[in-house]
């Protein structure tokens, strides 16, 4: 069962993360975005992180792709054009990208000792993470939620209308 | 069929999933033209490294392998709260999306 349930969502999973790629319409990519998100709850599922599973799904999925979908909208992006980037991206970049995943793919698949997951593997609930967390990173959790309501206040900020605006620019230069 | 349905998987297959998704997000952070979908790019390595965790988390049966991952969530929350807004008011002075007009920084 859990051998089914991988196979069949890592290939959505990976799906997805192509089809992020290929796609030229903004819109489309945050779809697409989307469904390797749920896959990777699928998989934290499996794994026996159940929390994060909802999390996953609740945070990822829900919160920030309607964020991402919602600029999407509001700016209205339209469909990118595409062109060969910068020449470093070119040089640089896509050697070191073989290399990163040819280095990771060596490292992983030397590792001695690794296990395996399936249906009789433990799983964590959310009283054992609950537990951990606000009993021994009780301070890490409440200082991100200071974390939290600063992005809030900056997003604001920068969100604001007439900062950096390009109206009230010139009104200040003309001012001036 | 028992056995079938009993079938053990390799965490080394999740965590090989896992590089395969950074280096894709990598791919789509370096082809991407347009500022909102290089900031999903963003997104997609940072779920990537989340999956890794986990597995991790599972192979020592650690607690605090998916706590981090819950503080990663979090941080990528504000993290896009912040990085839109700065798309939106980038927007409003440049007018355009396109990577390769917001250069103004490039040597």
């Amino acid at each position: 069962m859990h051998l089914i349930l991988f196979v069949i969502f890592a290939v959505f999973c990976l799906a997805g993360a192509v089809n992020l790629l290929l796609q030229t319409h903004p819109i489309n990519s945050a779809l697409s975005l989307i469904v390797v998100m749920i896959s990777l709850a699928v998989l934290y599922l499996l794994l026996g992180a159940e929390f994060l599973a909802a999390a996953q799904v609740i945070v990822y999925s829900g919160a920030i792709m309607v964020l991402f979908t919602f600029v999407v909208m509001l700016l209205n992006a339209g469909r990118e054009e595409r062109t060969l980037g910068s020449r470093a991206a070119r040089l640089i970049g896509f050697p070191a990208v073989v290399a990163i995943f040819a280095v990771l793919a060596t490292v992983i698949l030397h590792i001695e000792g690794l296990g395996s997951v399936g249906p009789g593997s433990p799983i964590t609930t959310t009283e054992d993470l609950s537990r951990v967390l606000f009993h021994e990173l009780l301070l890490p959790f409440e200082v991100t939620s200071v974390l939290i309501l600063i992005a809030i206040l900056g997003a604001v900020a920068l969100a604001q209308k007439g900062n950096g605006d390009h109206d009230t620019h010139k009104e200040r230069t003309e001012a001036k | 069929m028992n056995s079938f349905l009993n079938q053990q998987v390799p965490l080394s297959w999740f965590l090989l999933l896992s590089a395969t998704l950074f280096v894709l997000g990598i791919v789509g952070f370096l082809i991407k033209r347009n500022l909102i979908t290089v900031f999903m790019s963003i997104e997609l390595m940072l779920n990537a490294v989340n999956l890794s965790f986990v597995t991790f988390a599972c192979q020592w049966h650690a607690v605090k392998g998916q706590i981090f991952v819950f503080f990663v969530m979090m941080v990528a929350a504000a993290e896009a709260a912040v990085g839109l807004a700065i798309i939106i008011a980038i927007f409003r002075v440049r007018a355009t999306l396109a990577v390769d007009r917001i250069d103004l920084m490039k040597l």
